[in-house]
């Protein structure tokens, strides 16, 4: 009976566990992608929730000019007749009222007494009509505060003002695409030249191979923080110096323990008669690597090329480093969305969008790729 | 086509010797399969003649060529492993022109060969198919095919059938043995099946610790072992040893209650012997007799009936016929003795009379 009854508890628990883990990680994504679209106003009025759903609201509306529109039905009664959604959104009428001191007053249709023969009628459709004296009609259009229920209201201005406008200096666009300029080889370089150390720790014998791998777990566990200061003084020295390659050789060094570890373990796991029978069939340990090894490592590939994007995507402290001088014209999105902390602090919508913009493309190739993250990662380490 | 001669063949893994100095001659188109149990260093002798191992002494030749120390490519070889070694991400036909397409071979002359290969083994149909979608037999037929297309002076097959059940196993072994028929390539072939050696060979090489045991035809090996491991490999199930002792011009064997008389020689005298009886060679003896039949399987066409004698011997005997033992009866038994076969107890070595 106990332990018919301990396993649905522990499949519960994992099933709460992953539905907390996945609402911990959708909420602020989502979050971040609605506020993305409203406007700094919205944002500060009301959370991002609530503007998923129409929202009951009182707009603050004017009559026409009176001094220009009225018109003398008969001696000394004049009146003004309109629409007060002219020129803006028609709005459901729940209720309106003539004064702020006593919201919803009144009902559509209804007739307002403004005292001493003043009147006001306001109907569904947003038409009205205002009767008064010459005295009582005149001035400024009477004001009118309409109850209504207002649909949810999106705009993409704020991505138009980060992406597109020439005239914003802090916009995301350049440091989008300096961004992938360092990710884009950052990734391909390590691959590369891992895949060709993975084969030959995997398959080819030579003297020192246990030790070269055995040196490569240890360079697992070396911070990267260790070697920013000698690295920098080394590309300084040789004439390196900030800019893309050294930020692209920095990231290859950091990244490659990790990748040689994760494609020599799955590499290993392949099947040695499958290697043998091509050699027996007469390829050569380049053809054996380029038309076996690689297209049946596809799956590590893959998932290792996810993970060294999202951490380069992602990177600060190297692009930091290595990469951006005083100039800025190197900057890349991470490094902008502090500027932007710092410069634009109060304006949400700004970093929502910014922010927004610099986790989509992660996101994007998180998705696309999950099977092979998973599928890589298991072949790799557990076999 | 040629075939391969092995002169004083030696492997080493450091200090550890497993093949010690083999001399074998297979004759071009000859079918030899090696045998024996587990660790006796067939699978090492075949990766040898493939090149996969090092030879570390003595010299190996296909043909007149010596291939002691050549790459595996180069030696004219094609092996088919256990586990097939398909190229998973490539289709039957890509996995079938692999070797040529590396030896750049023109495609037409690609398409040919894989064409032929795929009839011979009526692959037509699974030509574009991936390995993952066949199944065992066709997956070890494509590990064929892929040998035939490269033309080899020797194939090479390293228990091709293990990974197989029963019934496909029976299948493969008939069409292994047609193909050898139709191509007639010299062929060595591994296993530790000794119904596939007896079945498949030409000549059948019995291994043990890295030394051959005997060599020859499937039949001669069964009539004429030269010691008791090869008398007891060969032939299923396996011969009857039973202790006895020389005497004069006889062998007294008390786990029988008998003394056989049998011629010999007087060299033997007192000394103990063991005496080899196959189970199809033995009759239960219907006067009885202080056997005790331990346990009976019944196949139906043969029963196989497990005796014990009073001093402790175990005895399998095949019965035919109608009139079978049943368990826990008393029986004694009865042979020919030209059918007997005589041992040295301490060498092992086959005493011909």
């Amino acid at each position: 009976m106990e332990t018919a009854g301990q396993k649905p508890l522990v499949v519960w628990a994992l099933n709460i566990s992953v539905v907390v883990l996945v609402l911990l990680w959708i909420f602020p994504t989502l979050g971040l992608f609605v506020s993305s679209f409203r406007t700094g106003e919205q944002i500060t009025a009301s959370g991002w929730w609530s503007s998923m759903f129409p929202a009951e609201q009182t707009v603050q509306l004017r009559a026409a000019d009176p001094d220009d529109n009225r018109i003398e039905t008969s001696a000394g009664v004049f009146i003004v007749e309109g629409n007060i959604f002219e020129g803006g959104d028609t709005l459901t009428i729940d209720a309106w009222a003539t004064s702020s001191r006593d919201l919803g007053a009144f009902a559509a249709g209804e007739t307002a007494d403004l005292g001493d023969g003043e009147t006001l009628t306001l109907e569904a459709d947003g038409s009205y009509v205002w009767q008064g004296d010459e005295d009582q009609l005149s001035g400024r259009g009477q004001r009118i505060f309409v109850d209504a229920t207002v649909p949810p209201e999106f705009t993409t201005n704020n991505y138009g003002f980060v992406l597109f406008d020439e005239g914003n200096s802090e916009g995301m666009a350049k440091a989008f695409f300096n961004t992938l300029t360092v990710v884009i080889p950052a990734t391909i370089i390590p691959i590369l030249i891992a895949a060709f150390a993975a084969y030959a720790l995997a398959w080819m014998d030579f003297p020192g191979r246990a030790l070269l791998i055995a040196a490569v777990v240890g360079l697992l566990v070396v911070p990267l923080q260790l070697a920013l200061i000698p690295l920098l003084s080394l590309h300084n020295a040789i004439g390196i110096g900030k800019g893309y390659l050294g930020v692209w050789l920095a990231h290859t060094g950091f990244g490659l323990p990790l990748a040689i570890y994760l494609l020599r373990n799955y590499m290993v796991g392949l099947p040695r008669d499958i290697i043998e029978n091509a050699r027996v069939d007469g390829a050569t340990e380049f053809q054996i690597f380029t038309k076996i090894i690689l297209p049946l490592s596809f799956p590590a590939l893959a998932s290792f090329a996810i993970f060294q994007f999202l951490w380069t995507w992602n990177d600060l402290l190297v692009a930091l480093v290595f990469l951006i001088d005083s100039s800025g014209q190197t900057t890349v999105m991470t490094k902008q969305i502090v500027e932007l902390l710092g410069t634009r602090g109060g304006d949400w919508e700004i970093l929502a969008t910014s922010a927004f913009v610099s986790i989509a493309v992660p996101l994007a190739v998180f998705f696309m790729m999950q099977r092979y993250l998973v599928r890589g990662l298991l072949a790799g380490s557990v076999k | 086509m040629s075939g391969v001669t092995m002169n004083k063949v030696i492997k080493k893994y450091g200090d550890v010797q497993v093949i010690h100095g083999i001399d074998l001659e297979i004759e071009d188109g000859e079918f030899c399969v090696f045998v024996g149990p587990s660790g006796c260093g067939k699978s090492t002798l075949l990766r040898m003649v493939a090149g996969l191992e090092e030879t570390t002494g003595g010299s190996m030749s296909i043909g007149t060529r010596d291939v002691t120390h050549m790459d595996p490519a180069q030696r004219g070889v094609a092996m088919v492993f256990q586990t097939y070694a398909l190229y998973p991400h490539m289709t039957v036909k890509e996995n079938m022109g692999f070797g040529l397409k590396m030896n750049n071979h023109p495609k037409k002359e690609i398409e040919e060969k894989v064409a032929e290969a795929s009839r011979i083994l009526k692959l037509d149909d699974y030509l574009s198919r991936k390995p993952a979608a066949l199944s065992g037999g066709q997956r070890q037929r494509v590990s064929i095919g892929r040998a035939i297309v490269r033309g080899p002076e020797v194939f090479l097959f390293d228990e091709p059938l293990s990974n197989l059940d029963a019934e496909l196993r029976v299948e493969m072994r008939v069409e292994i043995a047609r193909l050898h028929k139709e191509i007639g390539a010299t062929m060595i072939y591994v296993t530790h099946d000794q119904v596939e050696a007896m079945t498949l060979a030409d000549k059948i090489v019995v291994l043990r610790l890295g030394h051959i045991e005997q060599v020859g035809a499937p039949m001669d090996l069964y009539r004429d072992p030269d010691n008791k491991f090869v008398a007891g490999f060969i032939g299923s199930p396996a011969m009857n040893f039973i202790k006895g002792t020389a005497g004069d011009g006889a062998v007294e064997v008390p786990g029988l209650g008998q003394t056989i008389e049998i011629g010999i020689a007087p060299a033997y005298k007192g000394k103990s012997v063991d005496v080899g009886l196959r189970p199809e060679h033995l009759a239960i003896d219907p006067a009885g007799g202080d056997l005790r039949v331990d346990l009976v399987e019944s196949l139906g066409g043969v029963s196989y009936a497990y005796l014990e004698s009073p001093a402790g011997d175990r005895i399998v005997v095949e019965e035919r016929g109608d009139d079978r033992v049943s368990e826990g009866q008393m029986v004694g038994l009865t042979f020919e003795t030209q059918r007997v076969y005589l041992f040295d107890a301490e060498t092992e070595m086959r005493i011909r009379t």
